[in-house]
């Protein structure tokens, strides 16, 4: 579980996060929606420790970031899994490379457990053919499989996910958000989303975070975004002609 | 103003290198690919121009010998006095920032436009240490290839010089050995030294803090050329006055 309590960033004079206070829970997807420019990265930067921010808390599972020791916060580090809009996947390595890497790096393992444990990750993610492939060998939808191996080889206890649909056709999209899901449930991983697929937080937003100006405008499930009368949450979600329909179709339905 | 505070960043960077080292295991085989990369992957054009350059220099030299005054050995001497003292390790290090200096910038510029180093971090890895270390390392074999350069800076020199009916051999190797110091060469290899360094860290240096995109990737790698060989100049001034001076 994340805490997350009035938390304020801001760059030079743009005060980019203006307090705000929630709480992810584990064994579900969160998600965090919000126009580009409303502060989701850098609300996911300062999740992943990636910045400070000036002045509020965040508690992974109680245990406050910032009074955190250097070696604690490397410690932490490890627990945490990302997979990053572009993937991120290091050019100069395979598929299993990519995925051998954290293991290489953070334990003692020996190469025949380090093996097992990718074959294993990678059998979770269906890459069962790609293991000697380099990144720019294969498909988009194929990245963000062996990014997704990559963030769980360590068994993290917390797993972000910045834009992970980005790029990918819609039926590999759902493929991936599906994946995420399942994993999220089977490991019991407290995993943060940040998303502007729709398609997404319809699927798996267990819980949503809608952010607005550097602040939270809206929270709720993805049955609540439906319902509320939220006219940021409503303009944002429901931008598209086909939203509007599907939304008043449901409402139509409910009553 | 901003160059004050590019100064402090990089010597910032300098220190972040050598803190939280990664495992020697992986350090290792990072380190064997820089030298394949930096070292191996660099004498081949070290060798052609070197060889030509020296070439030049005997030419040049004996064609601008018109008095009957001046010993022929001079050819040889010039050669040599050339080639060791600045052409392999100042001319070359300035063709090695053009060469190398833009391969490791667009490299971990292209890793920082692509998240991948934001990945390492994340993951707890030291980048700095991760991505520098090994190529400082790596060039620390750099004297390697400037000795290459000079031996086959000279051997071109005695081929144009002989061959080019500009000078016989024995008095090209008369002047080679003419009034040699054996401290020029040292000086040589000390020069080189601190210009490895400076192509190491400074290409780095433009690399991990660029910001933009594929464009931006290019800009940083001619802005580090410019800056390493601005610096190898001055750094020579500055080196030659303190060791020869």
């Amino acid at each position: 579980m994340i805490e997350v309590d009035n938390i304020h960033k801001s760059f030079g004079n743009a005060h980019i996060l203006k307090g705000i206070s929630t709480t992810f829970n584990k064994g579900q997807t969160n998600l965090i929606i919000g126009q580009s420019g409303s502060g989701k990265t850098v609300f996911l930067k300062c999740l992943l420790g990636l910045h400070e921010p000036e002045q509020g808390t965040i508690s992974y599972d109680g245990k406050a970031y910032g009074k955190l020791t250097g070696d604690e916060r490397r410690n932490l580090r490890q627990e945490m899994g990302m997979v990053f809009q572009g993937s991120a996947l290091f050019d100069s390595m395979t598929v299993e490379g990519n995925v051998r890497f954290p293991l290489e790096m953070f334990t003692k393992q020996s190469k025949s457990e380090m093996q097992d444990r990718v074959d294993f990750v990678l059998k979770r993610v269906n890459l069962v053919d790609a293991h000697h492939k380099f990144p720019s060998e294969i498909s988009g939808g194929m990245q963000k499989r062996v990014a997704i191996a990559r963030a769980i080889v360590m068994n993290p206890k917390y797993l972000f996910c910045d834009e992970p649909n980005s790029g990918l056709d819609p039926k590999t999209a759902i493929v991936i958000d599906n994946l995420i899901q399942e994993i999220t449930e089977e490991y019991d991983i407290t995993t943060i989303i940040n998303t502007h697929d729709m398609n997404s937080v319809m699927e798996i937003g267990k819980k949503i975070i809608f952010l607005k100006d550097g602040l939270k405008a809206w929270e709720g499930t993805n049955k609540d975004i439906f319902k509320t009368e939220n006219e940021a949450v409503t303009n944002f979600v429901y931008s598209s002609d086909l939203f509007k329909k599907v939304r008043q179709m449901y409402l139509e339905e409910r009553n | 103003m901003n160059y004050v505070a590019s100064i402090g960043s990089y010597a910032i960077m300098i220190k972040e290198v050598f803190k939280k080292p990664t495992k020697w295991r992986i350090m290792r085989s990072l380190i064997l690919k820089e030298i394949d990369e930096l070292i191996f992957g660099s004498l081949g054009i070290l060798i052609f121009i070197s060889f030509f350059i020296g070439g030049v220099v005997a030419i040049q030299t004996a064609l601008n010998i018109t008095s009957e005054l001046i010993p022929k050995n001079l050819v040889g001497f010039a050669t040599r006095q050339s080639i060791i003292l600045e052409f392999a390790p100042t001319f070359c290090s300035i063709i090695m920032a053009g060469k190398v200096g833009s391969y490791i910038t667009s490299s971990i510029g292209t890793m920082r436009v692509t998240e991948q180093i934001d990945a390492l971090e994340v993951m707890g890895v030291n980048a700095l240490n991760y991505l520098v270390f090994p190529k400082i390392v790596a060039l620390l074999m750099y004297p390697f290839i400037i000795a290459v350069s000079m031996f086959v800076g000279i051997l071109g020199g005695w081929m144009a010089a002989t061959f080019g009916g500009h000078s016989t051999s024995a008095d090209f190797a008369e002047g080679l050995t003419l009034d040699f110091m054996p401290f020029h060469v040292t000086y040589a290899f000390i020069k080189t030294l601190v210009f490895a360094f400076v192509l190491a860290t400074i290409p780095s240096f433009h690399g991990f803090y660029m910001k933009g995109g594929a464009l931006d990737v290019g800009k940083a790698s001619t802005t580090s050329f410019v800056w390493t060989s601005i610096v190898i100049v001055i750094l020579n001034g500055i080196l030659t006055q303190l060791l020869l001076g």
